[in-house]
């Protein structure tokens, strides 16, 4: 009971409590500040608030009477501040300054019905769409020229094509290294492999691109003799690269906890080194590399300098030797571009906000899995 | 079958099943050390012969894709500060936040396994969608309020800085500090802090005085592990704070910089003319591997001593 005398005798010792019991909650903070803050900007997009349409429709500045002022704030696009600040001529003359806009717009344009349409609405950005000069409904992303064409499905396909390419070649390897390290190697072995392997995770993204750019591209071009030389299976190959340790780490860590009863018992029942391995350890840590290829998966998809030096073409195909642009890639190269507070602007957010989305869930999945299994297999926490 | 027999059967049976899948897995391990190490031999054997005293200590003119006059100390040093800048914010919430995960926190309440999943999701999140983060928190929300209250006339901070780079890469971070801080101090025996509380030390002078001088080479190595990954990153400050081509060095948190990382993308992207710049970029690359490469090197030895130390108390 002592040593229990409450805040009221050491009120440092409180105060410091307190406050390191604050300054941890700032990790739950920021990433509640990623949410809102990627989520923020994309709002609009979300909300279907933003029109992208050439033709827009216009009111005459003489009607600006009839039109209640916070329609005309939203019409006009402004802050409400900004709003509050200006006077009555000023607004009308934005109003002229509208109209004469549109008017300026070529003829052939007006004819266009591309020209009148949303192209950030839901159904614009997932749906194809026959565009003028098409011969047949496309999926098109192309956030250039004078209609700006946002279909997500390109760039979903490019994503997905990448990370399965990278995961069908790192998730054998690293789980095979894992179950080797693990289970197969004496001690000394594991001692060196495994810090070298987690050594690969130390190389930067970048320098990964790079050398699938410089030295990689070229020589599988040789080896398969494709056509185009940076496409999605030699950015899934790089790939590969950045989610092998994280695979290996998780797998392995995943298979060492089981405990040592279990593989005793195996082989004192006559059971071989890789029947002990394949059909006692193998099972009892399979939610842990399940964890491990969920984690695998969320690395992939978010791994951006390296598809992005190797391919960046938006092709809307399956086929593993065509260029694909990822999302983490359009929004790394187009971001520049990009008017801050435009609607391309807050489309690449969009992206960033889906992309966060996923990565959230697997990363979820992953840690939720590898809890259990740990509970399971120590029986505590 | 009697167990002699069966005993002379096992043995005199080749293991076919054992050797096989022993050879599969460690085929599978040997060509993971191998992509490793053509990767480094590669850089290595056609870096090294541009990595001249001249180029580590050049600030290059405006066509930096010259090999003769090229040179890459503004990276360096941008690389280099940003990084810094970095670890004065990362490591003590870093540290700190372990301290409240391993000391303080009841194992079993709902907070801590909330701060857990938060940390363990910030270590997942990818890096481009920290550059959104700090595009739209630190440059558009915190930099532009912070414009219109110090009334600056164009935006100082509502643009990409040093200061905003430094801050995104550190939230990117602190899971790998978090993480290293939290494992050294486990690593720790309980006996101390019992002989210390025992002594009549309160619970704060126990962390402060025997604690954490304890836990300093899994903090360093926390400190070392993020240093080097947030030197190689790239993605997160694209929007937040790296420059194409700077005539002067930063001298200002405000200041954009020159980074290694992005200067090896447009080293290898946009060059005119990718023989000619071979030698530089393989260099810069080169650079740039010593720099996170050894560091990282250095934290995964002091880390493997720390878990030796925590399975030994086990």
């Amino acid at each position: 009971m002592g040593i229990h005398r409450g805040h009221k005798a050491r009120p440092l010792e409180w105060l410091a409590e307190k406050g390191i019991f604050l300054v941890s909650l700032s990790t739950i903070l920021v990433v509640f500040l990623i949410f809102i803050f990627v989520a923020r900007e994309a709002l609009p997009i979300f909300l279907g608030q933003e029109n992208s349409a050439l033709i827009k429709q216009v009111i005459p500045a003489e009607d600006m009477d009839k039109l209640k002022p916070e329609e005309l704030r939203a019409y006009l696009g402004l802050t409400e501040k900004k709003f509050a600040a200006m006077d009555k001529e000023t607004l009308q003359m934005l109003m002229e300054v509208k109209v004469e806009a549109q008017n300026e717009i070529p003829s052939h344009f007006r004819n266009d019905p591309d020209a009148k349409v949303n192209t950030t609405e839901w159904g614009m950005m997932v749906k194809p769409r026959q565009w003028t000069g098409y011969d047949k409904p496309e999926y098109i992303w192309q956030p250039i020229g004078n209609i700006h064409k946002y279909n997500i499905v390109p760039l979903i396909v490019g994503s997905l094509k990448i990370t399965l390419i990278g995961l069908l070649f790192a998730v054998p390897l690293a789980v095979g290294a894992a179950i080797y390290v693990s289970q197969m190697a004496s001690a000394r072995v594991r001692e060196i492999v495994k810090p070298v392997i987690e050594m690969l995770s130390g190389i930067p993204s970048v320098v990964v691109g790079f050398f699938a750019l410089i030295v990689m591209a070229s020589v599988l071009q040789s080896i398969f003799g494709y056509q185009t030389r940076l496409n999605a299976f030699v950015a899934g190959i790089a790939l590969s690269f950045s989610v092998i340790p994280l695979v290996f780490s998780i797998a392995e860590d995943a298979l060492t906890s089981v405990p040592r009863s279990y593989t005793q018992a195996a082989l004192a029942l006559g059971a071989s080194r890789w029947q002990t391995a394949w059909q006692i350890v193998m099972p009892a840590a399979l939610p842990g590399v399940f964890a491990a290829v969920v984690l695998g998966f969320g690395r992939a998809i978010g791994e951006t300098m390296i598809v992005l030096m190797v391919c960046s073409a938006s092709v809307m195909s399956w086929s593993i030797f065509d260029s694909a642009r990822s999302i983490t890639t359009t929004i790394a190269a187009e971001m520049a571009e990009a008017v801050v507070g435009g609607h391309h602007y807050r489309i690449l957010f969009m992206l960033g906000a889906l992309l966060f989305a996923v990565t959230f869930i697997s990363n979820m999945i992953g840690d939720v899995v590898i809890h259990r299994l740990k509970h399971k297999l120590e029986g505590k926490r | 079958m009697n167990p002699v027999q069966s005993r002379h059967f096992r043995t005199a049976k080749f293991d076919f099943g054992s050797f096989f899948f022993t050879g599969l897995t460690g085929m599978a391990t040997l060509l993971i050390l191998a992509i490793l190490a053509v990767i480094l031999g590669n850089i290595i054997v056609n870096g090294w012969p541009g990595l001249t005293w001249h180029f580590v200590s050049t600030i290059p003119k405006k066509d930096f894709f010259d090999p003769a006059t090229t040179g890459v100390l503004p990276m360096i040093i941008g690389t280099s500060i940003r990084v810094f800048v970095m670890t004065l914010f990362v490591l003590p919430i870093g540290v700190i936040t372990a301290v409240y995960l391993t000391e303080y926190a009841p194992t079993h309440s709902p907070i801590t396994r909330v701060i857990r999943a938060a940390v363990n999701n910030l270590a997942g999140v990818p890096s481009i969608v920290f550059g959104l983060f700090g595009a739209g928190f630190f440059l558009s929300f915190v930099g532009q309020h912070m414009d219109q209250l110090l009334q600056n006339p164009g935006p100082v901070w509502g643009k990409p800085t040093l200061l905003w780079a430094s801050l995104t890469l550190a939230v990117m971070t602190m899971p790998v500090v978090i993480v290293a801080t939290e494992e050294s101090l486990k690593a720790i025996p309980p006996g101390l802090r019992e002989a210390s509380l025992a002594l009549g030390a309160t619970k704060l002078e126990t962390i402060v005085k025997i604690v954490l001088p304890q836990a300093l080479p899994g903090i360093m190595t926390g400190g070392i592990l993020a240093v080097s990954r947030a030197a190689g990153e790239v993605a997160p400050i694209l929007f937040t704070g790296v420059a194409y081509y700077m005539a002067s060095l930063p001298g200002k948190l405000s200041d954009q910089f020159m980074d290694l990382g992005y200067h090896v993308f447009v080293l290898s992207t946009q060059s005119p003319d990718i023989e000619k710049t071979r030698p530089i970029l393989y260099a810069t690359v080169l650079v740039l591997l010593m720099l996170t490469f050894a560091l990282n090197f250095v934290a995964i030895i002091i880390r493997a001593r720390v878990r030796k130390k925590l399975r030994a108390f086990g």
